[in-house]
């Protein structure tokens, strides 16, 4: 119980200091007024310092993933760094064909954060938890001096149930099979974009920050046998197609004029000199599965409000390079390769 | 993608195609250089290079800001912010280029050296406005198009006497790199770059107007068609340079009249030369030093001038040895020529400056056309996105 004599948390004025992060009463307050009571949960109000969660069924296989959140800035049109730790952590254990079932959440905080950012963002991360049905059952919390952090940066991690004799994984794409994509490519990336500063670019490009893990439950119940499923977050489509050529060993050849883009975010990418292939998403799924699947998933994805704008944009190839080409809106042939470095605005 | 964009037309792209294969005399071969990086990164992005006939080549010139810019200069900017503890601001792509000690800016920045990027003059300008504890240099690099913004920083810093910032300036000039190559021996005495016209650059020439490639036509007899990044531009430059090739003229022409007038933007023109004058000579990176070529910060604004206000002695360093962006640069080898591409070379390490930007030959054709080196032979004759040359 908490003493009467210690005041409640200033979440409107006060800031994150070097006492949050040091075990004792501040930490121990600022988890019960703010973590717990957000995201409250029957593994959580515990308090221990891990979760007793139940096995899974019998027959089935546990799904782990991990990913560390770093995003300036905090807060963007469409999400913030709160519910994007939530929906990236359920997409990486979902893409695996997994039922995810819990989270965990650590938080490495700068000192002098103000309480009232902190605040939003876990009451966010517990908006995205509740409405995806994953809660975060255990957590961590550290504070590192001013300077030594930008603010904060969120780990999550996420375990789920995969479906006995449920086979999916980014080796297992063969030539022939088709490429699909959940719709528009680039809004993550270039809603963030936007808001830096220094780019004084208006826009309303929105995050497309989501949770996949319903749509795709859409999609393997009407193909079961979709032989990979990735989410194209960092480094875009052409990345996730990369590593997907490379684990396979295939090659793939695209057709850009099918690839869906928004025209804002077109727009945007012409302006700055950029390629909406390569910026970040993170609610954009790509499935490949065997060409005569090909129609019953892009009707299941298409029946869904998160797979609205799905399209078939190219079909996987046998190609010693593992090259993922494209036929561009011109007719020409080109290379989409890895991405190099950042992506930069051209100088000319 | 799925936006209508009348540039970007495919219809009308294998229309032209049509036209240019029709156009182009099946006994005669056509080489063009595109000047201008941005029309190399048109060319390779479209893959205009597959839309047209095997006989009409493309050749990539020194156009890339960042391509040209010679080891030397670089060494100055990682020296200031290693030695004089300045914050030096550029733009992203400078980051890369490779400098001395297997060094680059993004290196020495991850040694220490405050070296920021940044995406126009005007952000460096402000920093030193907030900070007026930091002492501030813009690196400030490319052609024509981007020096009027960086005249206009200096006259801000003069009217605002901000001590703590300058600008290391390496503004270079389309002009006189075309003429360089047009009187190199490769073009002029041994013919090995076959030359018969140039594409001109967009943005510059919006700054600079036509007017300064008539020269060219008339003193060479090349055709000069000015073209817009767009890939029909590009395909429609070539098309009109096809024709008067056909008809033996040698005139400049504009296609991009959309932007582009004989006089250029004479505000802006003013502007550059009451803040800079001619450099007597300048180094580029492939074509050595080159007179006439560059700009640099005239006496007035001198306090904002990195090189005076530090005293910067500039010093040559010649490339990698087996490095063959210079032949590049000149259209005299093309990147899969070099022994380092692709391997040693990538985009990830980039070894040559041809390599960082997408707009330079070597990372264009890495990102965009690698595919083809590998292609098995199918007894077509696909274009090569260069031509190939003996040294
Ligand atoms: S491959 Fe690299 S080293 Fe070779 S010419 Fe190109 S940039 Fe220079």
């Amino acid at each position: 119980m908490k003493p009467d004599y210690v005041r409640p948390l200033d979440l409107r004025q006060g800031r994150i200091d070097l006492n949050h992060g040091a075990g004792g009463r501040a930490m121990t307050q600022l988890i019960e007024e703010l973590f717990a009571r957000a995201l409250a949960n029957d593994y959580l109000g515990q308090g221990d310092d891990g979760a007793v969660l139940p096995a899974p069924a019998p027959g089935e296989r546990l799904v782990l993933a991990t990913d560390a959140h770093v995003v300036s800035p905090l807060f963007f049109p469409g999400g913030d760094i709160g519910a994007l730790a939530v929906h990236g952590t359920i997409n990486d254990v979902a893409v695996m064909g997994a039922r995810p079932l819990y989270l965990t959440a650590s938080f490495i905080l700068e000192e002098g954060f103000p309480l009232a950012d902190l605040a939003r963002i876990v009451h966010s991360m517990a908006a995205a938890a509740h409405a995806a049905g994953v809660p975060v059952v255990t957590g961590d919390t550290k504070v590192v001096e001013q300077g030594k952090g930008d603010g904060v940066f969120i780990s999550t991690t996420g375990l789920g149930a995969l479906p006995a004799g449920r086979k999916l994984g980014g080796a297992l794409a063969r030539p022939g099979d088709a490429v699909l994509v959940s719709g528009s490519l680039g809004e993550h990336g270039m809603a963030i974009l936007a808001q830096r500063e220094s780019l004084a670019f208006e826009s309303a490009i929105v995050s497309d920050s989501a949770a996949l893990h319903g749509l795709i439950d859409a999609l393997l119940a009407a193909v079961p046998g979709v032989r990979v499923l990735r989410d194209p977050t960092r480094g875009g489509l052409a990345t996730t197609l990369n590593e997907i050529a490379r684990q396979s060993g295939v090659g793939m050849q695209l057709d850009e004029a099918a690839i869906p883009v928004s025209a804002q975010v077109a727009a945007a990418c012409e302006l700055l000199g950029l390629d909406p292939l390569y910026l970040a998403n993170e609610g954009k799924l790509v499935a490949i599965c065997a060409p005569e699947d090909a129609e019953a998933a892009l009707a299941a994805l298409r029946a869904h409000p998160l797979g609205r704008a799905a399209a078939r944009i190219g079909e996987v190839t046998a190609d010693p390079q593992h090259f993922v080409q494209l036929r561009t809106t011109f007719g020409g042939q080109r290379l989409l390769d890895w991405l190099s470095g950042e992506p930069l605005p051209r100088i000319c | 993608m799925k936006y209508v964009d009348e540039f970007r037309d495919g219809t009308l792209a294998r229309g032209l195609a049509a036209a240019i294969r029709a156009e182009a005399d099946p006994a005669r071969r056509y080489a063009f250089m595109e000047f201008c990086g941005g029309h190399t990164h048109a060319i390779s992005r479209y893959g205009v290079t597959d839309l047209l006939p095997p006989n009409v080549r493309m050749i990539h010139g020194p156009g890339c800001p960042v391509c040209v810019l010679p080891i030397g200069r670089i060494d100055l900017a990682i020296r200031l912010a290693f030695e004089r503890g300045v914050t030096v601001l550029t733009y992203g792509d400078c980051l890369r280029v490779p400098a001395s000690d297997g060094l680059s800016m993004l290196k020495a920045k991850a040694r220490g050296a405050d070296i920021r990027m940044v995406y126009s003059a005007a952000d460096a300008l402000a920093l030193a406005q907030r900070e007026p504890g930091r002492e501030v240099v813009f690196f400030a690099i490319g052609f024509e198009t981007t020096t009027p913004p960086t005249a206009l920083v200096l006259q801000q810093a003069r009217a605002l006497g901000l001590a703590n910032f300058s600008v290391l300036c390496n503004h270079v000039l389309t002009p006189s790199a075309i003429q360089t190559i047009l009187e190199s021996p490769e073009v002029r005495q041994f013919g090995t770059v076959p030359l018969d016209g140039f594409i001109g650059p967009a943005h510059v020439s919006t700054i600079i107007g036509s007017r300064p490639y008539e020269f060219f036509a008339e003193e060479y007899r090349k055709p000069v068609v000015i073209a817009g990044f767009e890939p029909l531009d590009v395909m429609q430059a070539i098309r009109m340079l096809i024709r008067q090739v056909n008809e033996g003229r040698a005139e400049v022409e504009n296609e991009f009249t959309r932007a582009v007038n004989r006089d250029g933007n004479l505000k802006a023109q003013a502007l550059v030369s009451e803040v800079f004058e001619l450099r007597r000579s300048f180094e580029w990176r492939g074509l050595g030093q080159v007179p006439y070529s560059a700009l640099r910060i005239r006496a007035p604004f001198a306090a904002w001038d990195a090189e005076v206000k530090f005293g910067l002695d500039y010093r040559s360093v010649p490339d990698h040895k087996a490095c063959e962006c210079g032949a590049i640069l000149r259209g005299v080898k093309r990147p899969s020529d070099c022994r380092l591409f692709a391997t040693v070379c990538t985009p990830e390490n980039p070894m040559g400056s041809c390599m960082v930007s997408s707009e330079g030959a070597c990372a264009a054709h890495y990102n965009y056309g690698r595919f083809r080196d590998h292609a098995p032979d199918n007894g077509r004759s696909t274009p090569p996105a260069t031509i190939r040359l003996a040294s």
